[in-house]
């Protein structure tokens, strides 16, 4: 792939007493024309890998590059990389015309050039109407958009979004990220999304990188994400997930053969070297309720939750875990079971990853 | 029998105290300006309304000397007190912490620690030597010295309104490609100019009212309004010095409550 | 070879630097810079005809606090120097106490008005704030000399024959300073007190306090860095205060600050001015740090 961004051992410490370690020592590298997330709770280092790369932080040692040239020494007014601020930060004193036209001043551009790509952007975003408007007199959703079109005027290399939706409510949050999607599509730009909503992430990216404590634990496709994630950590930010420990009988090949807290085997995908104790990673929606004694892990049914489009099924198993399981609903469906009557979970072994510890 | 409401934060006696402080405080004032009217000569016997006195004091060559020696320092003392303290207030608002932080803050706020006779004392001996040295006896010691202790006067209001305005704001200019001087020609200062003017007004002032630095300082025949004001309390006094009082007060006021309107604005 | 992080570290020092230099170069030459040819004359013989000879003398230094009988020649402390850097002492303790006596319940008073006219009354205590010095001391002195204000009506009323002698004594200079300080002690406090959540107090009542122990026990614990920052506000101007004993005390009740100017006009020992002045900065010093002490101490949060 071309690799619009490089870092290799990229660190970021932060003086003071004890000095903070935002960023230790990252490896990434993201492709041109990519949408590209870098996904966590607040406080492992996605921002900072943001304004690293924005320009306004110096990283503490690694390197940094764009499309093959360092970024270490240029200052953020020489990187062809513009930011969607979280606060959007546009300019109080400036129209909405003014602001989005900024950049391009800033680039020297003549004034017709302005005129004409500030009116093109301002299509894209669909804010047209409102072009002599003082910023601080439109509504939250249209500043995110002039932010937007701001950044993307001067036709940047790579787009940096740092929680760009977060303020906006749940309706008007869905429809930006078609949005955004369908604007990265359109102009190639790379785009490197930061955000803490892990669906928010599954729905826009191409790749995705998710992140704790200043380090990455895995990138990888939404899908590769979801359904194989690599630690505990991953397995439990995304999506709902349950964990079970299993022992590891013998391993052949691409598949290990597993002992389940009930006694029960299954035979799962090889992820890792090792044997010993392991923890298995079920998601909901691939496991099955069945009768007591067809299953794999035998336990109460403690609760049924009915959500609409599916059920919950609460199980509290006999070695103590407790499983969640999800159904979907369907009009033939009957709720076979009852509440504290004795079940059993079951799951192709398929489904079952097995995580690193 | 009306019920008097408990109210949690009444204390004995504290509002009829502060009542009478402000009463006090507005009191000699306030005779003061009338009796700049006074078509008498006393300052104390009221003998019937008259400008007088203003026409008197505007007529008298010495004040109107000594009044445009004032505002020609204090337009200078301003002036350079207030570029400097904008450039020292970028340097030192919103950044870590850095070496030698502790002596500059002193340093820049040393006219307001060291009392003024130290000061003024010190500048006379320094000044001497270098009149002694040079000759020179103009003006310019008296605007060195009054910019000099303008600047933390000037500093404060700027770096004020410099701590309360958005950092991201100039990120997202330098994100835009705007070299750091355009970044503050074209976000910093449209928003920090009320801080500007604010600072400038409060060291304009306080350059105008100066007397014990500018009395020491100033060589022979060099006077300000507030000196000459001071040399004419040994003699007799008349109203004029009423009447000068008044319009040194009625410009005071005025800055007061611009100054405090330009501190409302919030863009 | 330095590393890019050192090289931005360097560059950034050096262009806040850059635009320390003329406020730091104007400071230096004109406000700290002579403090310290300030503290080489303390060392030198007075001239003359002022001035001072370049000579090497603690002269000086020795006749701030002691003088040499000149009958016989007998060493002893300098009854009149001392006898001022106590009026001194005294007079700034006695305005900072009376400060403090009005300042404190006038920024009761606005703290507890409602937050609209907060702003307003603020504003009348701010403007007298502005007003020239030399002004504010006039005014005073139009009320109480001889034939002012005061004088006129009681003698009017009928109530005196003669005027009552209340200018040029030291009272009249204690009177001076608090109309001229009062300002700065209740900015300060009234910037605590807005802090100030008023629902401790009803706490307080609620626990069955008094009026007067919630105000000890509640407020004042809690306002007190407003109260020490405005008290170091009005004493360390009002040791160093020139203007005002001048003005009300004449020439008679002199403070240091009237005795420093005099080395320089009269006495023509610029040497000893100069120790003086050192002197008084050395004591407005060693208050400050306490003020700083005592403030930093207070910084920690009470359990």
């Amino acid at each position: 792939m071309t690799k619009a961004i490089s870092a290799r051992a990229l660190r970021k410490v932060y003086p003071g007493t004890p000095p903070v370690e935002a960023l230790g020592g990252v490896d990434i590298d993201i492709a041109d024309n990519e949408f590209f997330t870098l996904l966590g709770p607040s406080g492992c280092g996605k921002t900072t890998i943001l304004r690293l790369i924005a320009g306004f932080e110096h990283p503490t040692s690694g390197s940094l590059d764009m499309f093959g040239q360092s970024l270490l020494d240029l200052p953020p007014y020489k990187r062809q990389i513009n930011t969607v601020f979280q606060s959007y930060a546009l300019f109080p004193h400036m129209s909405v015309a003014e602001n989005i036209g900024f950049g391009l001043e800033m680039l020297g551009k003549p004034k017709s050039e302005i005129k004409s790509t500030v009116a093109e952007m301002m299509d894209l975003v669909q804010m047209s109407h409102l072009a002599d408007r003082q910023t601080s007199q439109i509504s939250g959703g249209q500043q995110q958009r002039v932010a937007l079109a701001r950044a993307l005027a001067p036709k940047p290399r790579v787009l940096l979004l740092d929680e760009p939706l977060s303020a906006l409510d749940f309706k008007l949050r869905k429809n930006m990220q078609l949005e955004l999607k369908r604007l990265q599509t359109e102009t190639g730009i790379t785009f490197i999304f930061v955000t803490h909503d892990q669906e928010e992430a599954l729905t826009m990216s191409d790749r995705i990188a998710v992140m704790s404590d200043g380090a990455i634990r895995q990138i990888g496709s939404p899908r590769d994400i979801y359904d194989h994630p690599a630690d505990r950590f991953v397995a439990d930010f995304i999506g709902d997930t349950n964990f079970l420990p299993a022992d590891v009988i013998a391993t052949e090949g691409e598949r290990v053969s597993l002992r389940l807290g009930s006694g029960k085997t299954i035979t799962a995908p090889a992820r890792h070297a090792g044997g010993g104790r392991v923890t298995l990673a079920v998601r909901p929606e691939h496991a099955r309720l069945e009768a007591e004694d067809s299953g794999l892990l035998p336990g109460v049914l403690s609760d049924a939750v009915y959500f609409g489009t599916d059920t919950h099924f609460h199980i509290a198993l006999d070695d103590g875990t407790a499983f969640v399981l999800r159904q979907q609903n369907s009009p033939d469906t009957e709720t076979r079971f009852a509440k504290g009557e004795r079940v059993s979970v079951s799951f192709p072994g398929e489904v079952a990853q097995v995580l690193r510890d | 029998m009306a019920e008097r409401v408990f109210d949690i934060r009444r204390q004995t006696g504290f509002t009829t105290i502060a009542i009478a402080c402000f009463a006090m405080l507005y009191m000699p004032i306030i005779l003061l300006v009338i009796y700049s009217f006074n078509a008498g000569t006393s300052i104390a016997i009221w003998e019937g309304a008259s400008w007088r006195w203003y026409v008197s004091a505007w007529n008298n060559e010495q004040v109107q000397e000594a009044t445009l020696r004032s505002l020609i320092i204090a337009v200078w003392a301003s002036g350079i007190s207030t570029t400097v303290a904008v450039l020292a207030a970028l340097a030192t608002t919103r950044t870590r912490r850095f070496r030698g932080q502790t002596a500059v803050f002193a340093l820049i706020n040393q006219p307001l620690m060291v009392p003024e006779i130290v000061t003024a004392v010190a500048l006379l001996i320094f000044f001497a030597m270098i009149k002694v040295a040079t000759g020179y006896t103009g003006l310019a010691y008296l605007i060195i010295a009054h910019s000099a202790f303008c600047i933390p006067f000037a500093y404060l209001p700027i770096r004020a309104r410099l701590q309360g305005m958005d950092l991201s704001l100039e990120q997202a200019a330098a994100d835009l490609y705007a070299t750091p001087f355009q970044v503050f020609r074209r976000v910093t200062l449209p928003q920090l100019w009320p801080g500007i003017l604010a600072g400038a007004m409060l060291a304009f002032v306080i350059s105008l009212d100066d007397v014990v630095i500018t009395e020491f300082v100033k060589s022979a025949g060099q006077d300000t309004l507030p000196t000459y004001m001071l040399g004419q309390l040994r003699r007799v006094v008349t109203p004029e010095i009423n009447a000068i009082s008044t319009v040194l007060l009625s410009i005071s006021v005025t800055m007061v409550i611009a100054f405090t309107l330009l501190s409302k604005i919030r863009k | 070879m330095e590393s890019i992080p050192d090289t931005i570290a360097r560059r950034t020092a050096r262009n806040r630097w850059l635009l320390l230099i003329p406020a730091l170069a104007i400071l230096l030459f004109a406000a700290s810079g002579p403090l310290l040819i300030t503290l080489v004359y303390s060392v030198l013989t007075p001239g003359d005809y002022g001035g001072v000879e370049w000579q090497f003398s603690l002269d000086a230094w020795f006749n701030v606090f002691m003088q040499r009988d000149i009958f016989d020649d007998t060493l002893g402390w300098s009854d009149a120097h001392l006898s001022i850097f106590w009026r001194s002492v005294k007079l700034s303790a006695l305005t900072t106490l009376a400060c403090l006596a009005f300042g404190f319940p006038t920024a009761y008073f606005i703290a507890t008005r409602p937050k609209k006219q907060r702003d307003l009354w603020m504003l009348l205590i701010i403007i007298p704030f502005w007003t020239n010095l030399l002004i504010r001391t006039f005014a005073i002195l139009e009320l109480i000399r001889n034939e002012g204000t005061v004088n006129t009506v009681l003698i009017a009323l009928g109530l005196i024959d003669e005027p009552i002698q209340m200018l040029f004594t030291e009272f009249s200079i204690l009177l001076g300073m608090v109309y001229v300080y009062l300002p700065l002690m209740v900015l300060p406090i009234y910037a605590s007190m807005e802090r100030f959540d008023f629902r401790l107090v009803e706490a307080g009542y609620d626990l069955y306090a008094t009026r007067f122990r919630v105000l000890r026990k509640v407020i004042l614990p809690l306002v007190k860095p407003g109260v020490i920052a405005g008290s170091i506000l009005v004493f360390v101007p009002s040791l160093g205060a020139y203007v005002t004993p001048r003005v009300m005390g004449g020439g008679n009740q002199l403070m240091i600050g009237n005795l420093i100017e005099l080395q320089f006009g009269q006495g023509r020992n610029w040497p000893l001015g100069a120790a003086l002045s050192i002197t008084l900065l050395a004591i407005v010093m060693v208050a400050l740090l306490a003020y700083v002490r005592v403030a930093g101490n207070e910084e920690t949060p009470h359990g």
